[in-house]
């Protein structure tokens, strides 16, 4: 299992291209007896758009610093497009930072605040006046271009942050929390808008966020970091499907967790024994590990079944009590308790009652689901 | 201010009161500098002679003249001083004597004028027995007075300004590419600017009416408006001196008032392009 994760996620890093951008290698950084971000290897490359994904606290602005020079590594390497900027001071360095509060200069005009990164490379004006226009009219903020920056609404401020960070062309384009001064409603529709615009650039980008949709919706790969260390890289996708620690399971999505340990260890198919289910998993692959070994297993709830009949086979299913329903439209969740006291979340999409009434509170049903669908973690 | 006409008798009398023991002295001290009697106490009818008098007053024009000199000299020397100290306690990571010298920069504030005044003139007297310089007190040594005094409360305010101010937006032009020195000229500096500009009218205000740390630190020559009207009062009141002192009043709440009219409007024109914006 840990095996076929690594594989996977080294063919998603070499399908994106054949030699790394960017090359974070082995970068610790320490505040001092506290260790923020740990020994980090992570390669990006070109054009990639890129997600730290992380709760408070993990380490993700800090790493982000790091590479754009506002705080140096104490130790590692940061190599980008073959140059080692490890020591390079931030205004040396052909990277540009979206900074979570905007940082706009308070007392220069939209216009002003796009050009100052130009003006600082000595570019000469009518170069500065035309890139400046391009990049208004790049975030459609060619209105406002004699502004200041308080006269501007939250979602504008960050479309002038963006396009002074853009307006250098940078090798690399940092953002963090690009969305956390907006909200909800105004972040979802900028998302997309937001990938739009990076791509029209062309711009390899590293975002950090702490928003799970905000990641899947914008990242190629995440990264998902915890306690200073990354715990996986990988596709949206995979890393929800196939998560390879407990910490990624529930951090990205919902999911049912049970611990257990492996009582079958064939090269096809494993069994695992877990205290909360009353009988062994089937699960339909084999998975590196020897008997015995202490797993934890993460079902998403959309895999699980609910129903009134008991399921056919010897594995993957257990009866018990509906303990709480909680309605959300298009599928509801489904608290069911088992005998053994655990309580299986199942999201059960609201097509699945046509035939027959949906079960109600205290209703003995069952659920189930199918070989691949509970995933094991060895760690 | 709305309410005004709904307090009680006893509302009204207490606001009266107030006002009147504030305000009384002064009104009594305008009153006299119309006094055509050189007796600063008996009223002999309406007069503009002092004032006149007043004009024509060598001595007074000289001192004031000096005591605008020193103040703004001690003010703009403040400033710089302040903003560097207040840069260095704001912007510098801890380093080996941070609080020692962020007590030493402010004691001027809480330290008894006389003994700034008198520590001060022990050592510049010592100076001029070791070095022979400065030869003499004078503008000089008040002027190097004013600035230890004033500068003190020019680094609280600076420094206040900058620790409030949001770091991020220096960290944006470093990562523009502009170099620290840079930054502080293109960034730091215009938006502490209204910091900086109370910073200079405090210690205007400050050197313009200090007395005490100025007796000790001026020599023969030197005497600036305070010394003089400290020293004109002491050998009688005279109404030429509140005929001074009215046209200060004035001056002051010329200044204040136009002040705050400025900062209405400029708060106003805030308020209706953020309104625009939104
Ligand atoms: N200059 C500093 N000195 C000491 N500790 C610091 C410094 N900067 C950050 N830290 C610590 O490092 C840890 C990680 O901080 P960081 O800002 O990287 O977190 P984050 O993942 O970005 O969190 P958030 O999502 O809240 O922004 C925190 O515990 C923080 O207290
Ligand atoms: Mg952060």
């Amino acid at each position: 299992m840990n095996m076929l994760e690594s594989s996977v996620n080294q063919a998603a890093g070499a399908a994106a291209g054949a030699k790394p951008y960017l090359q974070i290698v082995d970068v610790v950084k320490k505040f001092g007896d506290n260790t923020v971000v740990d020994h980090i290897n992570l390669n990006i490359a070109r054009n990639e758009i890129f997600a730290l994904l992380g709760s408070s606290g993990c380490g993700k602005s800090t790493l982000l610093r790091m590479l754009a020079g506002m705080e140096t590594p104490s130790s590692g390497r940061i190599i980008l497009d073959g140059e080692d900027i490890t020591h390079l001071a931030p205004y040396e360095r052909p990277i540009n930072m979206m900074f979570q509060s905007y940082a706009l200069f308070p007392h220069m005009s939209v216009a002003q605040n796009i050009a100052f990164g130009l003006k600082q490379d000595g570019l000469p004006r009518g170069e500065i006046a035309e890139r400046v226009e391009r990049m208004l009219e790049l975030v459609q903020m060619k209105k406002y271009a004699s502004r200041k920056p308080f006269q501007l609404s939250g979602g504008q401020q960050q479309r002038v942050a963006l396009a002074r960070s853009l307006a250098k062309r940078p090798k690399l384009l940092l953002l963090d929390e690009p969305l956390g001064a907006l909200d909800k409603k105004l972040r979802q529709q900028t998302q997309l808008e937001l990938v739009n615009m990076i791509e029209q650039v062309g711009v390899t980008c590293i975002m950090v966020t702490h928003d799970q949709e905000e990641a899947m919706t914008m990242a190629g790969r995440i990264g998902i970091m915890s306690d200073g260390q990354l715990l996986q890289v990988a596709s949206p996708g995979e890393i929800y499907e196939r998560p390879n620690c407990r910490f990624t399971a529930e951090f990205i999505g919902e999911t049912n967790l049970f611990g257990g340990h492996v009582v079958e260890d064939e090269p096809d198919y494993v069994r695992i024994q877990s205290a909360e289910l009353p009988r062994p998993v089937h699960i339909g692959h084999g998975i590196t590990g020897t008997l015995g070994m202490p797993v934890w297993l993460s079902l998403r709830p959309e895999r699980v079944g609910v129903s009134r009949q008991q399921p056919v086979g010897d594995g993957n299913w257990a009866a018990g009590t509906v303990h709480d329903i909680a309605y959300l439209g298009g599928f509801s969740i489904f608290h069911v308790r088992l005998p053994t006291g655990k309580v299986v979340k199942a999201s059960v999409p609201a097509t699945r009652w046509r035939e027959e009434a949906a079960p109600t509170w205290d209703e003995p049903v069952f659920v189930s689901w199918a070989d691949n669908d509970a995933v094991v973690l060895t760690q | 201010m709305n309410n005004a006409n709904n307090l009680s008798v006893f509302g009204k009398l207490s606001l009266g009161a107030g006002f009147a023991f504030l305000y009384l002295p002064i009104v009594v001290l305008v009153v006299y500098s119309f006094n055509a009697s050189k007796l600063v106490t008996v009223w002999a009818g309406f007069s503009t002679h002092w004032y006149g008098e007043l004009f024509r007053d060598e001595a007074v024009l000289s001192s004031l003249w000096l005591s605008l000199k020193i103040a703004f000299l001690a003010s703009t020397m403040s400033v710089v001083l302040g903003t560097i100290a207040g840069l260095v306690l704001a912007r510098f990571g801890p380093f080996r004597g941070k609080s020692l010298f962020a007590g030493m920069i402010t004691a001027p504030m809480v330290m008894p004028e006389v003994i700034t005044g008198l520590s001060m003139l022990l050592l510049f007297v010592q100076m001029q027995q070791w070095f022979g310089h400065p030869a003499e007190r004078g503008v000089l040594t008040i002027w190097v007075g004013h600035v230890t005094l004033c500068m003190a409360y020019v680094t609280v305010v600076i420094r206040a300004r900058l620790v409030e101010m949001d770091r991020s937006v220096e960290e944006a032009a470093m990562d523009l590419g502009a170099r620290p020195l840079k930054i502080f000229f293109l960034i730091t500096l215009p938006i502490i600017a209204p910091a900086i500009a109370s910073g200079f009218l405090l210690a205007f205000t400050l050197s313009l009416d200090d007395l005490v740390i100025t007796a000790f630190l001026s020599g023969p020559g030197s005497t600036t408006l305070p010394q003089l009207i400290f020293s004109r009062v002491r050998l009688g009141l005279n109404p030429e001196i509140n005929a001074l002192a009215t046209i200060t009043v004035l001056a002051v709440a010329v200044l204040v008032v136009s002040a705050n009219r400025i900062m209405v409007r400029a708060e106003r024109r805030r308020a209706r392009l953020a309104a625009a914006a939104a």
